[in-house]
């Protein structure tokens, strides 16, 4: 190799590949920066423009035809009762479903197509959920556009998700955890409820916070079911004064939620609209943002502490 | 259980009876999956029958215009198939490039400390709400891009196509840097060891070594950006138009559906029917990708 490379050749070629790693390097830097100032950009674009409008008024006033007395008043309202739709449908069917799939499913051909359904299912656009529910729960069931239509509409939309990371939880359990309650006499589902569900029960925890994180910021599925954008009232309160205390005709009742409203003024040619769409958007931004934040933060520490 | 009275169904069996009643009931709950998608389908397909008996599949197929809510009315979705692939291609123009390279920069190059910090950052990006991408489009990125296109429109799918971009980039980035980071670490040691540098080590043995995974990012990414719904019907504008240039205003396939669910609609009608007709196309349209991306997964796969 000396006779047809000179020592020169080979310490150019090794600068070369020095200056090609050094360069790819700084693009990989960049390529992430514009990522992440682009997350600053919104943040910062959101927060000067929508920051003035943020007042005790803006969240306990209906919205108006008169900008600067519209506030999201309704629309946290209805926000906070279609989320306890979707969170007390998904999340007890979701874990339910992971653990079917996880400790129960044979392998046979019933788990592959519940297998592949769930992960083709996670591709569906989100607006398809809304064309079902506006067939099937609107039109079909006739609940209307109300919050229990929402809220189904939405536990469909993030079931897979509760699925595929309740699965993932179950899975990294070691086996030697199942072997032990097994060898103390415990049934397959004392076994699961007493032993595993518990190790469990943080990886799951965080699965749910994604999931509903992402539910309460979308737009589409719930315009589709046909939500209002413009709603000056409050559902009927769940909590009764008197006997039975509790009452369910919320779930009937028309609603809007943050990012419809948000949809709304920021389609309103004014400006002082936009300005209030921008501070809803923060609102809205700083809810899911703090949810992803606390996902993220409790994954972290699972793998701290978590030695098996 | 000495001492306790005989019964006719003695522990055993009630111990069974549960566990077998507990394994139905989960059974149940993961076949709700099933039926999802069996209900989706069902409807989208029933009501797209009810459309095409008033509107034939050919004219669907060939006009050139979609105009179901004026009084011409046209029933051709090419306006809107256009609509959907220029902001798809726009976006995936973003994210693709962008997206891979930082998959290879996190899972070859950088430190742990880096990929520990900036991969939960990036990821923030896919869980901010899209109607706020449909106003940071709109009221930002559009006057940003005016300033270099002076006779860039208000409503445009350039800057629609561009935030739907850098809302994927986790997709991909994070799903190729998982499938980078199983690559079998003798691998790229036995790439070294032939004196082959980090980026071509990257380049010629992890990146081909993980195709499979690489392609399914690529997949979802797709599949993301042809759904994408808030941000092209924020800024995008409404109108369909049959144009491939991205400097105009379009309306894609979801963003005509918002705009029809907007109204009051009455059920029953043939503009009811026409957004389950677009839907369908929609659901049609992503299951193609994704039958081309499986393809490809396979026909790549590296064995190791």
């Amino acid at each position: 190799m000396t006779t047809t490379r000179s020592m020169r050749q080979i310490r150019a070629i090794i600068n070369r590949n020095k200056l090609s790693e050094y360069i790819f390097s700084i693009v990989g830097l960049l390529s992430m920066l514009i990522g992440i100032v682009t997350l600053l950009a919104l943040i910062f674009d959101l927060v000067s423009d929508g920051a003035p409008r943020l007042s005790w008024d803006f969240f306990t006033s209906f919205p108006s035809r008169r900008a600067a007395n519209a506030g999201i008043l309704s629309a946290w309202v209805g926000s906070l009762l279609v989320m306890l739709v979707t969170a007390s449908v998904a999340i007890p069917i979701g874990i339910a479903s992971g653990i079917y799939l996880e400790e129960y499913a044979q392998k046979n051909w019933l788990a592959d197509l519940i297998e592949i359904n769930v992960t083709n299912l996670a591709g569906v656009p989100s607006i398809i959920y809304g064309l079902l529910a506006l067939g099937l729960f609107v039109y079909g069931f006739n609940l209307g556009p109300s919050v229990v239509t929402a809220g189904l509409t939405l536990a469909l939309l993030v079931l897979p998700v509760v699925i595929v990371t309740t699965r993932e939880a179950l899975r990294a359990i070691p086996n030697s955890i199942r072997e032990a309650a097994y060898a103390t006499g415990a049934s397959k589902w004392q076994m699961i409820w007493d032993h595993v569900l518990p190790y469990a029960t943080g990886s799951i925890l965080t699965g749910i916070i994604v999931a509903l994180a992402r539910a309460i910021g979308e737009t589409a599925p719930l315009i589709t079911i046909g939500a209002l954008t413009f709603i000056a009232f409050l559902p009927d309160s769940p909590i009764k004064g008197e006997f039975p205390f509790i009452s369910f005709s919320w779930l009937l009742a028309p609603f809007t939620v943050i990012p419809i409203q948000m949809f709304d003024w920021v389609s309103r040619p004014q400006e002082a609209f936009q300005v209030n769409a921008a501070a809803a958007g923060i609102v809205l931004i700083a809810m899911t943002l703090a949810m992803n934040a606390i996902a993220i933060y409790l994954r972290y520490r699972l793998r701290k502490t978590i030695k098996w | 259980m000495i001492g306790a009275k005989p019964t006719r169904l003695s522990p055993k069996l009630l111990r069974n009876l549960r566990e077998r009643a507990i394994e139905f009931v989960l059974f149940l709950a993961a076949l709700s999956s099933v039926a999802t998608t069996i209900a989706i389908v069902a409807i989208l397909v029933y009501e797209s029958i009810l459309f095409f008996q008033k509107v034939s599949i050919w004219e669907f197929l060939t006009d050139t215009q979609w105009t179901p809510l004026f009084d011409d009315k046209h029933y051709g979705i090419w306006p809107l198939v256009s609509g959907t692939l220029v902001t798809t291609v726009v976006a995936l123009l973003v994210a693709i490039p962008l997206g891979t390279i930082i998959a290879i920069y996190l899972s070859e190059f950088a430190p742990p400390i880096v990929r520990e910090v900036i991969k939960p950052i990036l990821e923030l990006l896919a869980g901010i709400p899209t109607v706020v991408y449909g106003y940071f489009a709109l009221l930002f990125v559009t006057p940003l891009l005016q300033v270099i296109l002076p006779e860039l429109p208000g409503f445009n799918m350039l800057s629609a196509g561009l935030v739907i971009g850098i809302m994927i980039i986790p997709y991909v980035s994070s799903l190729s840097e998982d499938a980078m980071r199983a690559v079998p670490a003798h691998l790229r040691e036995g790439s070294y060891a032939t004196g082959a540098t980090r980026l071509q080590t990257a380049l010629r043995v992890v990146v081909p070594a993980s195709i499979s995974g690489i392609s399914a990012a690529y997949i979802l990414g797709i599949s993301r950006a042809v759904g994408e719904t808030m941000i092209v019907a924020i800024a995008a504008g409404g109108q369909p138009n049959l144009t491939w240039n991205p400097m105009e205003p379009a309306a894609t396939m979801t963003a005509y559906i918002v705009a029809v669910s907007l109204g009051d609609l009455p059920h029953g009608t043939l503009e009811y029917e026409t957004i389950f007709a677009v839907g369908l196309t929609l659901v049609l349209m992503t299951l193609v990708f994704n039958i081309i991306g499986h393809f490809l997964t396979k026909r790549y796969r590296e064995i190791y």
